[in-house]
């Protein structure tokens, strides 16, 4: 009896508590990101009156630009950015029926970065080139990866090696290039392959905001049929899904939501990986739902850049390189704590 | 191409009794077949180069042993890199496949697994603060490193749980994997010194102009190679499941320790001796599996006999092909992508 009704309030404490300390967690970043900064702008806000001056508008024309167009910006942009890359690796795994499924094993990202390194090469460090040579570089490589693993329709598993044989391919002509090159060429390249938000600009993040929002609904749209499909696709056909078409539309979104990160803000690694997973675990029935992947996309990238922005002194790191190793030791956290 | 006898000769006991023994046999000559090929092709890696040696030139000098321009690019150049690339492909090939069983995952292999970019960490870590600048001196760190990483990671995928869990383990592998290349990354971006050696360590190459290191790993590699192979039995029912593993009288327990160490010992040996080469290892147990079926007896040795063999290939193709030469994981990968391409596209591929 004890042991029952104790069960059984656990459960709703549970269930309010992991996405009541997330939600807490992300207003605090926000805040912090948005008034107390260090750098250029250091001591802007410092109290609260300085704050809500801010909010409404009437602080002075200085502090209001870097607090609205400098910070806001970037925190939005880690965002929204966040939130693309959690869904596109929640529908990849759920794709490829496989924790190892991401963006990655349609070769995109390895793709990007070969087209990344030419533009480079060809054309000096340009913003808008670069965005450019990663787009045809990393669709390039999908299609490449989509037109070999086509037999008679795809499954998951041939997808993925398909993926990782067309990956490793440019990875090697990746690296010959990155030998051949000048120093300073491959170190660029390999700062952009790191991924970063510096410079996001209201003006770079726009035009990208508005494909992700339409992707994002989207993939939402199609929530009901990528878990049929999750069953098997025998059920799934039985169920009256087409399988074959569920699955390249849903590879269109996934690829598609990673085209538009990756080709602003460089491959930003690991969020589409670790972000389903962590939702699964944070889920009171332990399902991975495309909200809570966005949701915990969006809370990682947005720490993860707040560390990169203060954690290192003088120094803004790349936040990719943040991501991958917050992401991995909370995902090793939580590997350790579920033994117990 | 083997499978299909399979599938015929199931019509009477004695038909598929012929049949069992038919297979058995050609998968034996297959094996031997594989081993006269890789024998050809170390003979033609210390042929082929640069200056090319006739097989008469090679006989005299390894076993008359004159000093003189031929006898140093045997020693210093081609027998190092041939052996080299015939220990590094054993350990490799070997390790893949155990890492495939062991996690019960397809597509795991010490790159995915996080061993690789533990050693890249540690070399990092020399190259910034304790100024190696040598191939030579990453040996050391590359073995710590990749000893280090894999204990963590298994110990991680492990121990929390009380038992290996194949999927924990997986996942370990990732989560520390990307640990260790973010912390390295940030070592060397800022520090064009470092990252100008480490782009040229992470590629991985065979040419280490010395006998020491093949010498080195030699006995390394032999043994984790014998300890594979006395799991394989083990290895066959490990796959079936926990349970099933159990009641057929078989430790899954064990068979995972004993896999995990021999893990440990085969890449640390590899990715000290070669840098980290990913890929074959992921890719030559597949084609082992599409050559023999799901019998770990004979994916284990094709394993290990086939990989050698890709890599001296892409290793001689890459002295050739163009004057600077290039690196041999950089012609495995272009060799490799098209065959296992066309393999995973034949109707009846498995998963594992």
């Amino acid at each position: 009896m004890i042991a029952n009704s104790s069960y059984s309030l656990r459960t709703p404490t549970r269930t309010i508590l992991g996405p009541a300390f997330v939600f807490t967690l992300a207003l605090a970043l926000i805040f912090f990101t948005l008034f107390i900064g260090h750098g250029i702008g250091d001591g802007i806000a410092s109290n609260l009156q300085g704050i809500w001056q801010l909010i409404i508008g009437e602080a002075d024309k200085y502090q209001s630009i870097v607090v609205w167009q400098w910070r806001a910006s970037r925190l939005f942009a880690a965002l929204i950015i966040g939130a693309a890359l959690g869904i596109s690796g929640a529908v990849f795994q759920s794709l490829v029926r496989n924790p190892l499924g991401s963006p990655d094993i349609t070769g995109f990202n390895v793709g990007a970065f070969t087209g990344v390194l030419i533009a480079i090469a060809l054309f000096g460090n340009l913003y808008w080139y670069s965005v450019i040579g990663a787009l045809i570089g990393g669709l390039g490589a999908a299609v490449l990866v989509y037109l070999f693993a086509y037999r008679d329709g795809h499954s998951g598993f041939r997808l993925i090696i398909v993926g990782i044989a067309i990956s490793a391919t440019l990875t090697a002509f990746n690296q010959w290039l990155s030998l051949t090159v000048s120093l300073e060429t491959a170190m660029t390249a390999a700062l952009w392959s790191a991924g970063s938000l510096n410079g996001m600009t209201w003006s770079r993040i726009m035009p990208a905001t508005l494909l992700i929002l339409l992707l994002i609904g989207l993939s939402m749209l199609l929530n009901t049929r990528m878990k049929l499909l999750e069953m098997g696709d025998d059920t799934a056909a039985a169920l009256g899904i087409s399988v074959n078409k569920t699955r390249l539309v849903l590879m269109l979104v996934g690829v598609s939501l990673t085209a538009v990160t990756t080709a602003i803000t460089g491959p930003i690694s690991f969020i589409s990986l670790a972000a389903p997973q962590i939702a699964r675990r944070l889920h009171p029935q332990r399902h991975i739902t495309l909200f809570g992947s966005a949701l915990v996309g969006a809370l990682l990238l947005t720490s993860a850049d707040f560390i990169a922005q203060h954690g290192w002194q003088n120094t803004t790191l790349p936040v990719g390189l943040v991501t991958i190793s917050l992401g991995g030791l909370y995902l090793v956290y939580l590997i350790i704590r579920e033994g117990k | 191409m083997i499978n299909d006898q399979t599938h015929n000769g199931s019509t009477s006991r004695y038909q598929s009794l012929q049949c069992l023994r038919s297979l058995v046999l050609s998968r034996f000559q297959w094996l031997m077949l594989c081993i006269l090929l890789l024998a050809l092709i170390m003979v033609a890696s210390l042929c082929i180069g640069a200056k090319s040696l006739s097989i008469s030139d090679i006989y005299h000098v390894l076993f008359s042993d004159q000093p003189g321009l031929t006898s140093t690019i045997i020693f210093e150049g081609r027998l190092p890199r041939t052996l080299n690339g015939l220990f590094v492909g054993m350990a490799l090939g070997t390790s893949g496949a155990l890492i495939q069983a062991i996690t019960r995952n397809p597509l795991a292999d010490p790159g995915i697994l996080g061993i690789n970019l533990g050693a890249s960490l540690t070399v990092a870590i020399a190259v910034v603060f304790l100024g190696a600048t040598q191939f030579s001196d990453f040996f050391i760190y590359a073995a710590l490193g990749s000893l280090v990483a894999s204990l963590l990671i298994f110990a991680i995928g492990s121990l929390s749980a009380g038992k290996v869990d194949p999927l924990k383990l997986t996942l370990a592998g990732i989560a520390l994997g990307a640990v260790f290349a973010g912390l390295s990354s940030a070592l060397i971006l800022f520090n064009p010194l470092a990252f100008d050696q480490i782009r040229f360590w992470t590629v991985g190459s065979l040419d280490i102009r010395t006998l020491a290191v093949p010498l080195y790993i030699a006995p390394v590699v032999i043994a984790g190679c014998l300890l594979a192979l006395s799991i394989t039995p083990a290895l066959n029912a490990f796959g079936l499941g926990d349970a099933l593993a159990a009641s057929l009288g078989s430790n899954p327990i064990r068979v995972q320790i004993v896999g995990l160490i021999t893990i440990t010992l085969l890449c640390g040996a590899a990715t000290a001796a070669a840098g980290p080469i990913g890929f074959v290892s992921l890719m030559m147990p597949h084609i082992a599996r599409w050559m023999v079926g799901p019998d770990q007896r004979w994916i284990i040795p094709f394993s290990f006999i086939l990989t050698p063999c890709l890599l001296l290939i892409a290793d001689i193709i890459g002295r050739v092909l163009v004057v600077g030469e290039l690196r041999v994981s950089i012609v495995t990968a272009f060799i490799g992508a098209p065959i296992l391409i066309y393999l995973v596209r034949r109707k009846g591929a498995s998963s594992l």
